[in-house]
């Protein structure tokens, strides 16, 4: 136990000092923007005044409120200060609703559609490539070529293809939003009911585009692993066929999972893409509204939530590999 | 060299992936001078004109008409004149005529029109329908009649001095020009976009700017991942334990966030077509620093190695000479990839409305970006959207299968 203790200090460790150095990016990179969005705000709200001083006044007052006047560091040491609280200020935009309220509305939503749909692509694709390299012929020569160009379709393209054929043409399932425009989310079969169908074509556009390279990269791998030699020496002794198979797809799925944990990033920053296709009221369509509304805050809580998301996931997922690669066990053991 | 670039291309998969790509490039190459102008001029008015050839209907009323009398010349234009809505119309008439519809092909014209023929009167006033609808029923059958019994356009023109209208020429149905013979003919083989640009130019100049961007970041990041890979791994110690904390906080740390964060930063004014490629390039080194330095720490200790050490060669030397063409196989198969990265990139980058400024290049991102904006997707614009989404798997598919290709080469175990 003492070494898998050391295994994961030592990965706690990174994540808290990249989790650091995420906040920093995060705070500091949105705010380098030339353009001066209290300005904007209060061009929004003077609009038709013509008292100059009154002007002044609001942006005064506008600034005091969002903290801008102050220098640089001390805006930063406030804003962790507030972010452990869980308040990331007020929005620009959507003034004057709090940053935390309007990311606590969209992330249940992102996380919901991505983390099921990542991982059922993921298996799926895992379960296709295995099956490509083992049968090899056929299968292989037909299942390659479409995987390889699927996985290449970028997931947006996805999504628009998947809304125009099964929304806007065969009108199987909505084209937008998260649930029917005119209801308010209850726990009704109604609303349910809205939710799943609006669910389908995000989940099934992420699916397909993850599918692709997921069994590009098992087929490769598992090809890699039955020309290994043990394969060779197994067959040699007589060992069942299915049974090589076995350890086979073992060992081929665990660089798998070091792919997931590399890969997640990409896969949320294209699935985060098709949710502003469909306008789904998840942390991509926020993403996209804050950009297009100069929303400095808004912005830089999202990309942080979304880093703090991938974060996690490759932490946890860099706890199971810990748990199932031998050679990790046997490095801690030594 | 030469031997190896022999065994490429007999690989199937990069031939294939070869081919494709080359035939990317030659287009974007050989279009613009069969086709010469500037892509982004905006030469319809309105948005998204269907695809086809649009022939000049002024030049063709004053071009020499020849007859020809040709049969179905009425139904073809009686069907093109029945609208979708139209057709559904005249099926729930049928139906609250108590006629049976299952077996009609709605895309029939003449079994429709037969129908009609046969089952319309205007003097019945069935139940339940409203004067406005009767009174559509009405125009329908009217304007239907009309196709069938007007014989000509008359063509009139203004008198100089009276101001009055004085017919000039006519044009009956059976009046035909050839379109050879019409001075202004158009043909967009991909309609036109929201602005009015010939899609295809458009989407032509815009692969080859989408191009370009792949390869200023594929460069920059593989030049940025080479030689950071390259330090750490050969030198050790404290130069490695620091590239590789650097590269490990920007592998976890999604590059798809600081790509936003950093094109947000920059500024709609500054972000030009290259500096998004740079800024792209930027973020995403990380994995060519990583594989780089643990080939080069394989590499280190090799004997031929050593033995250059030993002979007191300088590490540039050591580097370029020893090292460098060892590991130069697979940092090409990393450049293609990361070629294809930053194009989806730049992609998304646009579709989240912080890719390059818009008025000065096209890139595929940026027709995609408009092409929602303006919703091709749900009015039924597929030409906006498709060709772009299209290019964009091809050229990542070609490069993706160039470098399964490479892989296979450079990797026996990998082979078929």
């Amino acid at each position: 136990m003492k070494g898998y203790r050391k295994y994961f200090g030592k990965k706690i460790i990174w994540f808290l000092i990249t989790f650091v150095i995420a906040v920093i990016l995060n705070f500091f990179l949105p705010r380098l923007m030339p353009a001066d969005p209290v300005a904007a705000i209060t061009g929004k709200m003077a609009s038709g005044m013509t008292d100059a001083s009154a002007v002044q006044e609001i942006y005064k007052r506008y600034e005091e409120e969002f903290g801008t006047n102050k220098p640089m560091w001390q805006q930063f040491l406030l804003f962790c200060k507030n972010a452990i609280r869980g308040d990331f200020g007020t929005s620009f935009s959507q003034y004057p609703r709090k940053v935390s309220d309007i990311i606590g509305s969209a992330i249940g939503w992102t996380i919901a559609l991505q983390l099921p749909a990542i991982i059922v692509g993921w298996l799926l694709g895992n379960i296709l490539g295995a099956l490509a390299a083992y049968l090899r012929k056929g299968w292989d020569k037909v299942l390659m070529p479409v995987s390889l160009f699927m996985s290449n379709v970028p997931a947006f393209g996805m999504a628009v293809i998947l809304l125009v054929v099964f929304g806007v043409n065969l009108k199987w399932f909505p084209i937008a939003g998260g649930y029917n425009f005119d209801m308010i989310p209850n726990l009704s079969w109604n609303f349910i009911k809205s939710v799943i169908s609006h669910y389908q074509l995000p989940f099934w556009s992420i699916v397909l585009v993850s599918i692709g390279g997921q069994a590009v990269g098992m087929r490769s791998m598992s090809i890699y692993e039955l020309n290994a030699d043990y394969v060779k020496y197994a067959r040699f002794l007589g060992i069942k066929d299915s049974k090589i198979v076995g350890y086979v797809f073992r060992n081929a799925m665990l660089p798998q999972i070091t792919g997931l944990a590399l890969s997640i990033g990409t896969m949320i920053g294209g699935a985060l893409v098709a949710e502003i296709i469909f306008s789904y009221p998840g942390l991509g369509s926020t993403m996209y509204s804050a950009v297009t509304a100069a929303d400095y805050p808004l912005i830089s809580a999202t990309t942080l939530i979304i880093t703090v998301m991938v974060l996690l996931v490759t932490f946890l997922l860099d706890i199971v590999y810990g748990f199932i690669d031998p050679r990790v066990k046997a490095a801690q053991f030594d | 060299m030469k031997n190896t670039l022999r065994q490429l291309f007999h690989s199937g998969k990069f031939v294939a992936g070869f081919v494709i790509f080359v035939a990317i490039l030659l287009t974007v190459f050989i279009y613009p001078l069969v086709n010469p102008g500037d892509p982004l001029e905006m030469i319809g008015v309105g948005t998204f004109a269907r695809p086809g050839t649009y022939v000049s209907l002024y030049d063709a009323v004053r071009t020499d008409t020849q007859t020809l009398r040709l049969s179905e010349a009425d139904d073809n234009r009686i069907a093109k004149a029945l609208s979708a809505e139209d057709r559904v119309a005249m099926v729930e008439w049928f139906t609250t005529m108590g006629i049976d519809v299952s077996d009609l092909d709605i895309d029939d014209t003449d079994a429709l029109l037969d129908l009609w023929n046969a089952n319309y009167d205007p003097s019945i006033k069935p139940q339940g329908m409203t004067m406005a609808k009767r009174n559509y029923y009405k125009r329908l059958n009217n304007s239907l009649q009309e196709i069938r019994a007007a014989d000509e356009i008359i063509l009139a023109e203004p008198d100089e001095e009276s101001g009055a209208l004085v017919k000039s020429d006519t044009i009956s149905k059976t009046d035909y020009v050839n379109v050879s013979q019409v001075a202004n003919v158009k043909n967009l083989p991909l309609g036109t976009d929201n602005f009015g640009r010939d899609v295809l130019k458009e989407l032509v100049s815009a692969a080859g700017t989408s191009i370009v961007i792949g390869l200023i970041a594929g460069t920059v990041a593989t030049l940025i991942g080479l030689s950071l890979g390259l330090l750490s791994g050969y030198l050790g110690g404290f130069a490695d334990d620091f590239i590789m904390f650097v590269t490990n906080v920007f592998t976890v740390i999604p590059s798809f966030v600081l790509l936003i964060l950093i094109s947000y930063s920059i500024g709609q004014e500054q972000r030009g077509a290259a500096v998004v490629a740079v800024v792209i390039g930027l973020t995403s080194w990380t994995w060519t620093c990583r594989s780089v330095r643990s080939q080069v720490i394989s590499l280190r200790n090799r004997d031929h190695v050593n033995l250059s050490k030993l002979s007191g060669h300088s590490m540039i030397r050591i580097v370029l000479t020893d090292i460098l063409p060892y590991i130069a196989s697979y940092v090409v198969m990393a450049f293609i990839l990361q070629v294809s990265t930053g194009i989806l990139s730049e992609a998304q980058l646009s579709l989240l409305g912080l890719g390059p400024k818009t008025t000065e290049t096209a890139t595929l991102g940026l027709m995609m970006n408009w092409a929602m904006l303006y919703s091709a997707h749900t009015n039924g614009s597929w030409w906006a959207y498709f060709p772009v989404i299209l290019t964009i798997t091809l050229i990542s598919f070609s490069l993706n299968l160039m470098n399964t290709g490479m892989d296979q080469v450079f990797n026996p175990t990998l082979r078929d």
